[in-house]
């Protein structure tokens, strides 16, 4: 159905898709310049083994990732273990834990010198490395593990609700004519899943793909190190910008999935409103098993890593204790703060765009400003200093020009970059949120509120808005704790004597000496864990009234 | 509803105050400091130099990518000084005429000739060896060679960081400088295939697999070792291994440099120069023997008890220049052997 929105809608919609296409254009417009000979010799040599670990890594990452996620996220949303009510905020904490932090530890852990290998060699006898074969943690495998530990929450997160929006009925159904739990699980269940976990892989793909920190501490080279590789160490902005261009293919393909594996579908809620939530009983080994695997992953993804943080807390506390923390945490606070609403906002302005003008044409700044998500931070740097030092630039050359004094460099030299930044690589995160709670908001509502003499804006305030209130809410809230974690475009980007918390665990993570920023690394994790809190509690409630109803 | 919409707004305000006020931050009598060096090295000496002048410094701290952000921001990038841990991020701004020449006799009186650019435009403020390290395990080796890492004899024993870092990145191009292209890729090769695993980690790392008996020899900086004798965690890594001064009998020990440049666009220009003048000092010197275990330039400046105890060395004499020339060459052997995969 198509609506008729005010000008300017259309034109806040386009201009704002099209701000933030400003850093990939600028790369594709670089990719464009022949980049030499640099090219051909790179995919003679190390450019094949560079795709080939990307691809692994993406499809190792989703592979595993599905099989923490999804049993989790269908025993919490099906049957009522017991402790259900902490397991199910307890399963979403990893996402606070930066993916370079865990490494660290699990590194710490794992490794020849650590306490595993130790207590090893302590039962067996061995001596040396060459006595027995330890798998290596800083490995193509262990970054699959390490990025599928912290990025999992994802896609629970996508199908717990999914799996709760379920009408029982179906399910009912399918057992009445005859099947077992296991085949309506795998009959019904999942396939009315499937847009949700879909974008959750989406997801987690893109992250693994832009993932720079896990595997720099890894040293297993991918697309995200060539790039970083060639632009930086042979100078090339043009190969550099070639590469990610590939990137940016397989993050589209990623996306087209996900568009494609639902372009037949056409899901609404449709509550009876008469129904009774009915949890699956589980007794014996079968609720020790679901107890048992959701534990684990709260374990290893959250509880273990934050106990050994504290640990490394208490041990180096009189040297690692910075009076600046304060600062710092301030700083991530503001900037990803304002990061998440100006995302939260642009993804409800796009999303109502596209859904009130149902044509083609309108789909597409949605998707544009999604394509920032396929961006790697460093990548992602470059391209925002691209168009933003040459708006810089052109403002104080005008100012000369009209006899003023230059300002300076106030968009690229201050925090507005690191924003723009994170609204460019994450708002993707958010128009994801937002467009998934709009699509399942029946149009028959946006019919009827227009029938009852609403205009479109009114319409968005009454219906859309308290409607999609939890995906606004899930967007602003994922957009704030990855800004929160961003890394390596924060570190190059940022304004003169701005540090982060990010920053700061990250310098004595490269340094391999993350116990002197044990603090800053705790606090990082804490405000990640607010939002989070808040976000499942907003599921929560949604559960409970599904009961109610 | 209502209650959540006006603490985001109010949040949105304060957002949009505390970003304007970080944007007037910058004050007047200042100087603005890009850093490939890390805070808690600079630190220190930034703290004496405001103490001393009243000139307030500004600094961003990055690893990589500096030399790109001041190519973009053009005239108006504010950065004055550029302080470089490797000859590789110096010879970069070189290239891209992002520097401008410094005429000071100060800094001149400071910094031997070969320490800095005859045209003036970069200056050398620390020198730092690429040492071999070797496991107390065996004996520690007669006259060892970069070269003698290719051969047979350790096959297998070896761990170096990864190939690409600009330590080695420099090594790298300093054989090229000796040997050639060809001679240095089979060079590569051979170390290669001696490696007892993938390169990883940084150089403090290799000298802990050493103590592990995941390998015998290393390649890392010098000041690395002092470094470690200080850690009380990590003592027993340097007490596990020699620190060797290579290529003794030849060409000398491959020696980087770490540096300053002042910004072609320097807004502050006379700060600036009080500021690297500064560096160059007795001063500021003697802070970057004493913390970091560095050789200082300065020539009045002594280094460290521990550093000296290591002995004199033979270093090579090759002019930086002609080193930091072949640095796009090394990584592009370093790609075709797959050093690093």
């Amino acid at each position: 159905m198509n609506h008729h929105l005010p000008w300017y809608w259309r034109a806040g919609s386009w201009l704002l898709a099209l701000l933030l296409f400003t850093p990939v254009i600028s790369l594709v417009v670089e990719a464009l310049v022949p980049a030499g000979e640099l090219f051909d010799h790179l995919w003679r040599t190390v450019l094949p083994t560079y795709i080939i670990n990307s691809v692994l890594l993406i499809l190792g990452v989703g592979l595993l990732g599905a099989m923490l996620a999804i049993p989790a996220a269908w025993v919490m949303a099906n049957t009522d273990i017991p402790g259900k009510a902490q397991l199910q905020w307890l399963l979403v904490l990893p996402l606070a834990m930066p993916s370079y932090v865990i490494a660290y530890i699990y590194t710490d852990l794992l490794e020849f010198a650590g306490p595993v290998q130790r207590l090893l060699r302590a039962i067996t006898g061995w001596e040396s490395a060459a006595d027995y074969a330890f798998p290596e943690i800083r490995s193509l495998g262990g970054a699959i593990i390490i990025l599928a530990l912290v990025l999992y929450p994802y896609l629970y997160l996508l199908s717990r609700t999914a799996f709760l929006e379920q009408s029982r009925s179906q399910i009912l159904a399918s057992r009445l004519l005859g099947c077992s739990p296991l085949q309506s699980f795998f009959r019904i269940t999942l396939p009315m899943a499937r847009p949700a976990i879909i974008t959750g892989l989406a997801l987690m793909g893109m992250e693994a793909l832009g993932d720079f920190a896990t595997v720099s501490y890894f040293s297993v080279p991918t697309l995200t190190t060539a790039v970083y590789d060639t632009w930086l160490g042979y100078g090339n902005l043009s190969a550099a910008a070639k590469i990610s261009a590939m990137m940016l293919l397989v993050v589209m393909l990623l996306i087209s999935t996900e568009k494609y594996s639902r372009r037949r579908q056409q899901l609404y809620q449709k509550n009876t409103g008469q129904e009774q939530r009915e949890f699956v009983q589980l007794s014996g080994w079968r609720k020790w098993l679901a107890l048992g695997w959701c534990w684990l992953l709260v374990t290893l993804g959250f509880l273990l890593p934050s106990l050994i943080l504290v640990d490394y807390l208490i041990t180096h506390f009189s040297t690692s204790w910075n009076s600046e923390l304060f600062e710092y945490s301030l700083n991530s606070l503001m900037v990803s703060g304002s990061a998440a609403v100006v995302a939260c906002f642009i993804a409800l302005f796009l999303g109502v765009y596209q859904r009130l003008k149902s044509n083609t044409l309108a789909k597409i700044p949605a998707r544009l400003v999604s394509t920032g998500y396929a961006l790697p931070g460093n990548v992602l740097a470059i391209g925002v200093l691209i168009p933003l030092t040459l708006s810089d630039n052109v403002i104080n050359e005008l100012l000369i020009t009209w006899n003023q004094a230059p300002v300076g460099l106030i968009f690229s030299g201050s925090v507005i970059t690191l924003v723009f930044a994170y609204v460019v690589r994450f708002s993707a995160v958010a128009v994801g949120s937002v467009e998934s709670s709009l699509g399942k908001v029946s149009p028959s509502l946006d019919m009827a509120s227009r029938t009852l003499g609403c205009n479109p804006q009114e319409m968005v305030r009454r219906i859309h808005i308290p409607l999609i209130r939890k995906g606004l809410l899930a967007g602003l809230l994922l957009v704030f704790i990855e800004s929160m974690k961003e890394l390596p475009a924060t570190l190059l980007l940022r304004p003169f004597n701005f540090e982060t918390l990010a920053t700061r665990v990250f310098q004595y993570v490269s340094d391999e000496q993350l116990e002197y920023a044990a603090p800053a690394a705790l606090v990082l994790v804490l405000v990640g864990l607010v939002p989070l809190i808040m976000l499942n509690r907003s599921l929560e409630r949604q559960e409970l009234r599904q009961e109610q109803k | 509803m209502k209650k959540r919409l006006s603490l985001i707004s109010a949040f949105a305000l304060s957002s949009v105050l505390f970003l304007a006020q970080a944007a007037s931050a910058l004050a007047a009598e200042e100087v603005n400091i890009y850093s490939y060096r890390q805070p808690f090295l600079i630190e220190p000496m930034l703290e004496d130099f405001e103490k001393q002048t009243g000139v307030k410094v500004n600094v961003v701290f990055a690893k990589k990518g500096l030399e790109e952000r001041i190519e973009r921001e053009g005239k108006f990038s504010p950065a004055d000084v550029v302080l470089t841990s490797d000859m590789i991020s110096l010879f970069d701004l070189m290239d891209r005429k992002l520097v401008q020449p410094v005429n000071s006799k100060t800094i001149n009186d400071n910094t031997p000739i070969h320490l800095r650019d005859p045209n003036n435009q970069w200056f050398a403020l620390t020198l730092r060896v690429r040492n071999i390290y070797s496991s107390k395990r065996s004996d520690k080796p007669v006259d060892i060679n970069y070269e003698d890492l290719a051969s047979a004899q350790y096959k297998g024993k070896i761990c170096t960081r990864s190939g690409k870092h600009p330590y080695n990145i420099g090594l790298v191009a300093s054989m090229i400088a000796h040997k050639g292209e060809a001679e240095t890729k089979k060079w590569l090769e051979g170390v290669k295939k001696n490696l007892a695993r993938r390169p990883q980690g940084n150089d403090r790392a290799q000298v802990k697999a050493i103590k592990e008996g995941v390998c015998d020899v290393s390649l890392g900086n010098s000041y690395y070792f002092g470094k470690m004798l200080e850690n009380k965690d990590q003592k027993a890594w340097a007490d596990a291994v020699y620190i060797n001064f290579p290529n003794q009998k030849n060409f000398g020990s491959h020696v980087n440099i770490s540096g300053m440049v002042m910004a072609k666009y320097a807004p502050h220009k006379d700060n600036a120069l009080k500021l690297m003048e500064y560096l160059s000092s007795e001063k500021a010197q003697t802070i970057y023997a004493r913390d970091n275990m560095e050789y200082p330039v300065n020539p009045k400046v002594s280094v460290s008890g521990t550093v000296a105890s290591w002995g004199k060395f033979k270093a090579d004499p090759l002019p930086i220049s002609d080193i930091a020339a072949n640095r796009i060459k090394a990584q592009r052997l370093l790609d075709e052997v797959k050093f690093d995969l």
